[in-house]
């Protein structure tokens, strides 16, 4: 984690209160220790780093997620987005046989252009964000569908496409510290996410919107077109989670999709992002991201049944909710 | 009269501020007592620690001569303390009767609602109060001060005895303020105590028995209203005498017109207006509520949208559809509800002075220069003299006054030279007022051609080099500013109502 720009996100922490993100952070080093105490197994090398490559791509459609919902907004798409661009993906590389780089391109550029459609319908038609994203969700879990004929596609003709989520770059020079490409994507992508929110104009506006979006617009900033950059963004980024679970899964599969953007938004609220906007971080929402899936791992390591562990997430959404009100209130 | 109500010794901390120090405060049954001090001498703190909202960290309560704790707005309500808050808080979607009656409503068997003894009972109320008022309205078709005789009504339904009222006339206009007086005196004659909480010195004369002011958290003195001085109660408010120094009006005739609206229109709230304003000038707009200012303003902003009619600035038409593009023709639009169009308060003092002017601090790959932007929010901080304890200090966190420089510095910063001040005191203390003022000549004697909208006459009078009355969506006249103008002539145009004018034959 030391590669991470931590001064870029340690400025966004001022306009969220670095308080949730502490206590969010104390949750998980609690896990990992109560973990670690309770198996052996949970500390080894290579369990860190499957709950690491676990963690990926629900945290960067999370990241995705934020952005949104720091404007006061909801994405209910990211997740049929996300297998959307990776079908997208499929058929430029496998069908079409272009080289890596463009259907990488093209994913990201689908996952933007839905993103600038969601914003567009939100901003301009003024349809609230739920229902909007709702059904942008539905339409892309259906293109995806239609667009695959229902079946997967997969990258056998690609070599090195798989590389993008399970080689190991950092592996290859250090090879005690096997840290998954997927996982340094994932840093990548919450590095830049984090850098926009703290450091530009988009960053600003898009906490200003979701703290007053009336008074920015009579500040003379024309906020739709800043939310549908905010929703274009959010989207590239369901781009490139939907290149990493192709490149895991080694094809897009287009019945997936459906149920992350719920995993999605609980790192961020577990993260401390509030869903009223204004507030909220990228660092924030990577520890709720770890914490769901360090609670998912402990768990199965300890033989509680998967079902247990569904109910655990769910108690813990409540509960880091409820602490961080707690902890407003005295505040 | 009896004594009603003791507070002593009350104490209270929020983390960082010293809110209270030894308040006291006494109520007599059948008396109005206003309670006066600047924004955040803890006028509300008080009332707030004795309608249960808060709880005070030391200090005794006693109602009766027995001493009681509060502990909850429930428990208030049961010794019959009610409090009418600034924002009212009803709800939109319900009918009058339905909202008196929240959360007691009559019941029959299976838990059935009694609709028809709810409205029964809720008639009863504004019978006994005598106004008219119909239980089944909705809320929401109701103007402010009729939603506010609904909050007096739920206050009465649940038998108050000390009734706290916090600013219940900062959104009406005079014939409903002499209204709300005239249930007031009902009620004091009826025993019930009634706390008073305002900034309008002249309403204080006409109402209140007796004066307790508050500065800084500390209790300065209980005065009879009757044989105090204004000037004496100010003193005591703001800790030194302020001078009502009048303002002088320039000749402007030499100025170059900066802004020349024709013929403004939309539907019945803008009818044909047309003014032009100078540079250098200071343009009031009175009027009753309702009159069509705001919308006005709005308008010209293009916050708002218009059916007909020309703006020009510096002499080019310009076509204003969204608040942007009247920023690009450099107007800045002040709104009178800070909090909801003007600020976003939970961001920091220099997010709120930059937020219109990113692009100036921002590179071609659209980083901010942070340092650049702190650097201009202290030099604006130290110009407007916003009290703050740095520029990374959180809006909301600030007074009002300080939060209306905050808004002001956000225009200088943005270059207009054209500046919409729709009521730039409202909620605003004596001594910030003043500032307010000093600050609005200066930066018109600097060369910014500046409207200003507000509901109290002496301010405009105060203000204004030319005065624009309006009255039912028409502009009915322009005055001339300065000490010639009397309160009544503008009042006569304010009331120039167009049946009046229609009837005669043309």
């Amino acid at each position: 984690m030391t590669a991470f720009p931590t001064r870029t996100l340690a400025a966004g922490a001022k306009v969220s209160g670095a308080g949730q993100k502490l206590l969010a952070f104390a949750s998980l080093l609690i896990l990992v220790v109560g973990f670690s105490l309770a198996s052996p197994n949970f500390l080894q090398t290579s369990n860190i780093m499957a709950i690491l490559q676990a963690t990926s791509v629900n945290a960067v459609l999370a990241v995705a997620a934020t952005l949104v919902i720091i404007t006061g907004g909801i994405d209910l798409s990211v997740g049929t987005l996300m297998t959307f661009c990776a079908v997208i993906c499929g058929v430029v590389l496998t069908w079409w046989g272009m080289p890596l780089p463009v259907g990488i391109l093209a994913a990201i550029l689908a996952g933007a252009a839905c993103g600038l459609v969601s914003g567009t319908i939100i901003a301009r038609m003024k349809i609230p964000p739920f229902i909007a994203t709702l059904g942008m969700m539905l339409m892309l879990k259906g293109l995806a569908l239609i667009i695959s004929g229902t079946r997967p596609i997969y990258f056998n003709s690609t070599p090195g496409f798989t590389q993008i989520a399970q080689g190991s770059l950092v592996g290859m020079v250090i090879p005690q510290l096997p840290i998954p490409n997927g996982v340094l994507l994932l840093f990548a992508v919450a590095g830049f996410a984090a850098w926009i929110l703290a450091r530009t104009v988009l960053g600003r506006y898009t906490y200003a919107i979701g703290s007053n979006e009336e008074a920015i617009r009579l500040s003379g900033v024309n906020t739709d077109a800043w939310k549908i950059a905010v929703y274009a963004l959010a989207g590239a980024i369901c781009g490139i989670a939907g290149i990493l679970i192709a490149a895991r899964l080694n094809s897009a599969q287009p019945a997936l999709g459906q149920g992350y953007e719920l995993d999605a938004i609980a790192a961020v609220v577990i993260g401390g992002t509030s869903l009223s906007g204004g507030r909220g971080t990228v660092l924030g929402t990577l520890i709720g991201a770890l914490i769901m899936s360090v609670l998912t791992n402990g768990l199965r390591i300890l033989s509680v049944a998967p079902e247990w562990q569904t109910v655990v997430t769910g108690a813990i959404i409540i509960v880091a909710v409820y602490a961080d009100q707690l902890r407003r209130r005295r505040g | 009269m009896t004594g009603l109500l003791q507070m002593a010794g009350i104490e209270k901390r929020f983390p960082g501020v010293h809110a209270l120090k030894q308040a006291q405060f006494e109520l007599r049954a059948g008396e109005v007592h206003a309670l006066m001090g600047e924004n955040g001498a803890g006028k509300s703190t008080l009332m707030k620690i004795l309608a249960g909202i808060y709880q005070p960290d030391s200090g005794s309560i006693a109602i009766d001569g027995q001493e009681v704790a509060i502990a909850s707005p429930r428990a208030a309500q049961n010794l019959g303390i009610a409090m009418i808050h600034q924002e009212l808080a009803l709800m939109n979607d319900l009918t009058v009767a339905q909202n008196i009656f929240i959360g007691r409503e009559p019941r029959q068997s299976f838990g059935r609602l009694d609709e028809a003894a709810l409205n029964a009972r809720a008639a009863a109320i504004f019978h006994a109060m005598n106004i008219a008022m119909e239980p089944r309205a909705l809320v929401e078709g109701l103007t402010i001060a009729r939603q506010q005789m609904v909050e007096i009504a739920k206050a009465l339904s649940v038998k108050s005895r000390i009734l706290i009222m916090d600013e219940p006339t900062a959104a009406l206009n005079d014939a409903e303020i002499a209204e709300l007086f005239r249930i007031i005196r009902q009620l004091r004659t009826e025993g019930v105590g009634i706390v008073y909480i305002s900034h309008k010195m002249d309403e204080i004369r006409q109402i209140a028995d007796r004066v307790t002011v508050m500065r800084d958290g500390e209790f300065v003195g209980t005065v009879e209203a009757a044989d105090t001085p204004i000037a004496t109660i100010i003193t005591m408010m703001v800790g030194r005498a302020l001078t009502d120094e009048a303002l002088p009006v320039p000749d402007l005739s030499t100025q170059p017109v900066v802004l020349e609206v024709k013929g403004l229109s939309r539907g019945r709230a803008i009818r044909n207006v047309s003014f032009t304003l100078r540079r250098g000038e200071i343009l009031g707009f009175a009027g009753l509520m309702g009159a069509g200012r705001t919308e006005v303003a709005r308008a010209i902003f293009g916050a708002d949208r218009h059916e007909a009619g020309e703006i020009r600035v510096h002499g080019e038409p310009r076509a204003i559809r969204s608040p942007r593009d009247a920023v690009r023709a450099g107007i800045g639009y002040l709104s009178e509800d800070r909090k909801h169009f003007g600020l976003a308060l939970g961001m920091d003092v220099r997010d709120n002075v930059a937020i219109a002017s990113l692009q100036r601090f921002t590179d071609r790959l659209g980083r901010l220069n942070e340092a650049a932007m702190g650097e201009t929010a202290r030099r604006y901080i130290g110009r407007l003299g916003i009290r703050t304890p740095s520029e990374q200090q959180e809006v909301r966190l600030l007074s009002g006054g300080n939060q209306q420089k905050v808004v002001i510095a956000k225009w200088l910063l943005r270059d207009c030279d054209i500046l919409i001040f729709d009521e730039p005191t409202r909620g605003i203390d004596v001594g910030a007022k003043a500032e307010i003022y000093r600050l609005l000549a200066e930066l018109a004697a600097q060369g910014r051609a500046i409207i200003v909208i507000s509901s109290e006459l002496p301010e405009v009078l105060r203000l204004s080099h030319r005065i624009a009355v309006m009255c039912e969506g028409r502009l009915t006249g322009i005055l001339p500013g300065g000490p010639h103008t009397t309160q009544e002539e503008i009042m006569r145009l304010a009331t120039q109502r167009e049946a009046l004018t229609e009837e005669q034959p043309a």
